[in-house]
């Protein structure tokens, strides 16, 4: 079963690659990876989505929060969360099923972002699982193409985040003695 | 207070701060400007002879003081051979830093000559690693690096120093503080949890400590020692943990795990409570983890989250410094009450008389012949000659295992080993090392003629510095513990591991301008030893032993620990 996991973490280069690390040690594969910055542009939020096999999740996780660059990773798989997915599919048709792709479209809330005579480039969101029928139903009227964004969580969760504070470095007092100054 | 310095005179008062003594290293082209600030800078440099041996020997350092150690190497070739270093002491929790160069910021990604992606491939190797391309980010780098390799679970920490840093020119104003918010150093311990944990130990009827190297990392050997001789509990320490009691103190058992003693691997199959302090578990102890100490409850103390739970779960979790929830501990044990400490007194003695059958029934005891060195009687030589106070630096493979079971460790940080990883070749470079660090000691580099090789070339440095090592190598001709395998679970045929054409020891430490001997006799080994630890500088003492003998007991890999093989197979009778 895939794991759904929430990172808030530091916006530095490499983060990323600590992060899918841990994971590519293992020999996971990454379902999905999402990242961007958060409100405040020194984070970042993501999500990824991973099979990882249910008895080592928490050690998975506790690896996580081990990377000095991540604030707090959270297993929001199972936890109150909200998760959702943006997916864009191009449909080639004839003119005889645009009308009924455009009422499909409508059911999923769809809306349309391209039009053109060979078809349609259409934009859903939802949970996965509506975007996979919505997929499907799409690809019954032609060839489609299809670009997801993978999932984007929100824990609904009301954990506190615990941040280590300042570590003073050398005494205040200390008189320094710089060598050789130029 | 602020000063218009280069970025490589910066990275040399950041260091400064820190105390840095003694840097290993290596120069090249990109870490010219660090080398040409460090001529005439009082940090003292010791030049290796291979970046490799660099990581060891900072190895050798952090670990015979704890203070961290730190290694130089240049861009490229300089930093992938750091590599294996960095992984050894993120295996063993050793507080190192290792500075790299990098080529120039706007050279890099063009395959310039002497690049490599270090960033990239440390970032599995090392606890924390930086790339700094802006002068203004180094000094907070460098300080951050030194908080992080040492603080919480300690290991390796490298930034990695483009060109045009050490060259560029920046007002230097002194880090006086440092920020890491997603950094978590869990030090306490939960005081409901310590309470719980007095509770468990005294209902306990057969306790069992089992103690590792989070104790030396933690220097809570005096906290772990009141603690066993409050509880009046047998005690192991493991590979990474031997000294953290004294090997003299009659509590403490031996090593336990694949080549532990009877009594302690027994102890361990028969236990009702493990108390786990700074340890992880690991197979190497563990056996098939399955039928690991099945009739235990764990109480697990360590300072590292990740590791409780990770191989055997813990009963009753802790997770803390053990220098700080060790005392902690003790102190609920003498307030809960008398009527609690007798309860299982009976069962106690018993628990001890048990124990100390088994040590009686196999204990670990040197086998000496009368003709050629047995390599157990070389063992016991050097530890008569240490007395449990010298420092032995051990390569990887049987001598090591020797070694653990049979020389004492009366105090902490005197057995300096590659535990995790198994680094062939980290033995002499650890000891010089722990030479620099610890001058006043007697240093022993106790070393196979297969992991000796990987490190001649450091005979170099050690004549140059006129260290008095005493390196000692255990010379059976093969890749020991190897061929031991090979004879055991692949029907005795020895693929490649005849070691063949070993130098002239006395021609070879000649050449170096030392003395070297070669002793082939059981009768003239311990006169020789005595030599070598008279001799006021190096010593190199090539001690051909058995070539045949193998460690024991030994538990096969993935069996239990209670089926251990005490002793060879014994040829079947006709």
């Amino acid at each position: 079963m895939q794991q759904i996991i929430s990172l808030l973490m530091e916006n530095k280069p490499g983060a990323l690659m600590r992060v899918t690390g841990l994971l590519s040690q293992r020999g996971y594969n990454i379902e999905s990876l999402t990242v961007a910055r958060t409100l405040d542009p020194t984070l970042s939020r993501m999500t990824i989505t991973v099979d990882v096999e249910p008895q080592i999740r928490a050690q998975v996780i506790k690896q996580m929060n081990k990377l000095i660059n991540v604030l707090q990773a959270t297993d929001v798989t199972e936890g109150p969360a909200v998760n959702r997915e943006l997916v864009l599919v191009r449909v080639r048709t004839i003119q005889q099923s645009r009308t009924a792709i455009l009422k499909e479209a409508e059911i999923f809330q769809a809306r349309v972002v391209d039009s053109t005579v060979e078809g349609f480039a259409l934009e859903a969101t939802g949970d996965p699982e509506k975007l996979d029928e919505f997929i499907d139903v799409m690809s019954s009227y032609g060839d489609i193409e299809v670009t997801r964004s993978g999932i984007v969580s929100m824990s609904l969760d009301n954990k506190k985040l615990r941040l280590s504070p300042p570590v003073p470095r050398g005494a205040a007092e200390e008189v320094l003695e710089l060598q050789g100054a130029d | 207070m602020s000063n218009l310095l280069s970025g490589a005179k910066i990275l040399l008062n950041c260091l400064g701060r820190e105390n840095v003594d003694c840097i290993f290293g290596y120069p090249g082209g990109v870490t010219l400007p660090l080398y040409d600030a460090l001529y005439d800078h009082p940090i003292r440099h010791v030049l290796v002879r291979h970046e490799q041996n660099a990581a060891f020997a900072a190895q050798g350092y952090a670990r015979a003081t704890g203070k961290v150690g730190v290694c130089c190497a240049t861009s490229g070739p300089g930093a992938t051979n750091l590599v294996t270093g960095l992984v050894d002491a993120m295996m063993d929790s050793i507080p190192i830093v290792a500075l790299t160069g990098q080529v120039s910021t706007k050279l890099m990604g063009s395959d310039a000559f002497q690049e490599a992606d270090t960033f990239g491939i440390t970032r599995s190797a090392t606890k924390h690693n930086f790339l700094i391309k802006n002068i203004a980010d180094l000094p907070q780098a460098i300080h951050e690096a030194f908080y992080i390799a040492a603080s919480g679970r300690p290991g390796p920490v490298l930034v990695d120093v483009t060109k045009d840093v050490f060259q560029g020119q920046a007002h230097y104003a002194p880090v006086t503080e440092i920020h890491l918010p997603g950094y978590k150093v869990y030090s306490e311990g939960h005081n409901g949890q310590i309470r719980r944990a007095a509770q468990m130990i005294w209902e306990s009827e057969r306790p069992f400590v089992y103690a590792g190297g989070g104790i030396i990392a933690a220097n809570a050997s005096d906290a772990l020692r009141s603690f066993v001789e409050l509880l009046d509990a047998p005690a192991v320490c493991t590979l990474m943990g031997l000294g953290a009691i004294p090997s003299e103190h009659p509590n403490f058992i031996s090593l336990p795990g694949m080549h532990g003693s009877y009594a302690a691997n027994m102890a361990f199959s028969n236990t009702d409570l493990i108390i786990a302090l700074g340890v992880r578990f690991d197979d190497r102890v563990t056996g098939r983890l399955s039928s690991f100490a099945p009739h235990a409850k764990v109480i697990h103390v360590d300072i590292d989250p990740a590791e409780i739970g990770k191989n055997r779960h813990a009963d009753l979790p802790i997770v803390g410094d053990v220098k700080r929830v060790i005392p902690k501990l003790s102190s609920e044990l003498r307030d809960l009450s008398p009527a609690m400490k007798e309860k299982n007194s009976a069962a106690r003695q018993a628990w001890w008389k048990q124990i100390r059958e088994w040590k009686e029934e196999h204990p670990l005891r040197p086998e000496i012949s009368d003709s050629e060195v047995k390599p157990q009687h070389l063992m016991a030589e050097i530890d008569r000659l240490s007395g449990g106070r010298a420092i032995v630096a051990s390569d990887v493979g049987q001598h090591q295992m020797w070694a653990a079971q049979l020389v004492r460790f009366n105090e902490p940080r005197l057995w300096i080993n590659s535990g995790g990883l198994g680094s062939m070749g980290f033995g002499l470079p650890a000891a010089i090392g722990a030479q620099f660090a610890r001058p006043d000691k007697l240093v022993f580099a106790v070393v196979g003629d297969g992991g000796f090789q990987m490190s001649i070339p450091e005979l170099a440095t050690i004549a140059n510095h006129a260290l008095p090592i005493k390196i000692v190598v255990m010379n059976n001709g093969y890749l020991g513990m190897v061929r031991q395998w090979q004879e055991l679970f692949y029907n005795n045929r020895l693929s490649e591991v005849q070691l063949t054409s070993f130098p002239d020891a006395e021609k070879l430490a000649g050449a170096y301008g030392f003395t070297g001997r070669t002793v082939t006799s059981a009768s003239e080994m311990p006169q020789a030893l005595m030599a070598a630890v008279a001799e006021p500088g190096p010593y190199l003492l090539n001690v051909k032993v058995s070539p045949f003998e193998n460690v024991f007991p030994m538990v096969p890999a993935g069996g239990a620990l209670n089926e251990m093989v005490l002793r060879p197979p014994q040829p079947v009778e006709a």
